[in-house]
């Protein structure tokens, strides 16, 4: 099942008139994640960008039930809605079926609120967590996270003439769900709306937790054109940097084959963010950037059973 | 102006007791209200609909729900478009332009 353009509903339930930056990817992944929904739902929005920038009072920008309660729990939020949907229903109270809809940045995923959705998916509540990854904390200014891949630029890990920006690789949060045994996990990039959408909404049907990891370019913190925000969500995964793949019952697979990867410098070059990286004295970090990224994709690979 | 015809911004202006209890907002899409249009530094789009193909890629990448579709056009919504670009530079046919204003 991949749900084409054409048969979207046109219906926006993600309104325009929200503050978020011009050219803003998690706007678009948000956008995105709604337009698969099947019914009704309800949004549990962690702190973050979108939170700030969409619901700045008295104006919202959603049409749909949205709650926001702390930075860290966005998945105990969902959890809590998701049992109370499910006492109702014993009650007899709503006649339909209540989709919930977890949505958190990276710092509100892969930092702070890990163990909410440690705690969440653990439980087997049925609800789906997306991740917008826009890898830092954009909306307090830049401030590097777990997501950070290596050799980035943050004010908190700064590029200077010894330190190449951030030092560590990202954290692999995917795995981290997966090891869960959850119903559904899956990366996704906003560059490819079909199989995001897709993803969305398999997520929204499977009964019990479903994760959504989804790559949105952010133009403020990586520095690059707003124009390039698409671009930029498509090279991750042509250059193998962020592959896209989907783990159903323990099952994996490669959902976007690259036959011939492009090299990870034109992904790198478009973003002010790694513009230190071509100078001379880092080219150890650029080209651990390229190892991390071919012994991640082979693992990929390796577990989809695919070969390069 | 009457109280009614008041942006909302302007109406919800209330002292602290008689705000919403957690800051509820009740009217669901009311951002539409806002104008960002008045972001757009220098250029905005403009749709060629003679070459326009309706794939529909501007309309589902828009960040800011600015392209509106119809059965058989899409429009862009001046009133919000805050001219990032991003239709102009993924169109396939080249037929959104970035115009200067």
């Amino acid at each position: 099942m991949v749900l084409s353009l054409k048969e979207l509903s046109s219906e926006e339930l993600y309104a325009p008139g929200h503050r978020l930056c011009a050219g803003c990817g998690p706007s678009i992944s948000a956008r995105m994640a709604l337009k698969g929904s099947r019914g009704p739902l309800v949004v549990s929005n962690a702190t973050g960008c979108i939170e700030v920038s969409t619901t700045v009072f008295p104006y919202t920008a959603w049409r749909v039930p949205w709650v926001h309660s702390l930075f860290e729990n966005a998945a105990a939020t969902a959890t809590g809605m998701e049992a109370g949907f499910k006492a109702l229903t014993k009650k007899g109270l709503p006649n339909k079926h209540i989709d919930v809809i977890a949505l958190g940045g990276d710092g509100g995923t892969f930092d702070i609120g890990l163990q909410a959705l440690s705690g969440a998916l653990e439980r087997g509540q049925d609800f789906v967590y997306i991740c917008y990854d826009n890898e830092a904390y954009m909306n307090t200014g830049i401030q590097r996270s777990g997501g950070t891949p290596l050799g980035a630029a943050t004010t908190t890990s700064p590029a200077g003439k010894k330190i190449p920006g951030k030092q560590e690789y990202k954290k692999d949060l995917l795995g981290i769900c997966i090891a869960h045994n959850i119903k559904y996990a899956a990366t996704a990039s906003i560059g490819f709306p079909n199989d995001y959408i897709t993803k969305v909404r398999k997520g929204i049907e499977v009964e019990g937790p479903a994760m959504i990891h989804v790559l949105a370019p952010c133009p403020l913190g990586w520095r690059s054109e707003p124009s390039n925000t698409i671009k930029l969500a498509k090279l991750a995964v042509q250059t193998t940097i962020f592959p896209l793949y989907e783990v159903e019952n323990g099952k994996y697979k490669l959902t976007m084959k690259i036959k011939n990867p492009i090299p990870v410098e034109e992904y790198l070059k478009l973003q002010g963010r790694f513009s230190h990286l071509f100078r001379p004295e880092f080219k150890n970090v650029l080209e651990a950037i390229r190892q991390g990224a071919k012994e991640r994709w082979e693992r990929i690979l390796g577990l989809c059973g695919e070969s390069s | 102006m009457t109280e009614d015809e008041k942006p909302l911004g302007e109406r919800m202006k209330l002292p602290w007791r008689q705000m919403p209890i957690g800051g509820t907002a009740f009217q669901p899409g009311s951002s539409t209200e806002y104008k960002t249009g008045d972001w757009r530094i220098i250029k905005k789009p403009v749709i060629d609909h003679k070459r326009c193909i309706m794939c529909l890629l501007c309309w589902i990448f828009c960040p800011d729900v600015s392209i509106t579709r119809s059965p058989d056009q899409v429009e862009i919504d001046y009133y919000h478009c805050k001219g990032c670009g991003i239709c102009s530079a993924e169109c396939p046919v080249r037929c959104i332009s970035m115009v200067e204003e």
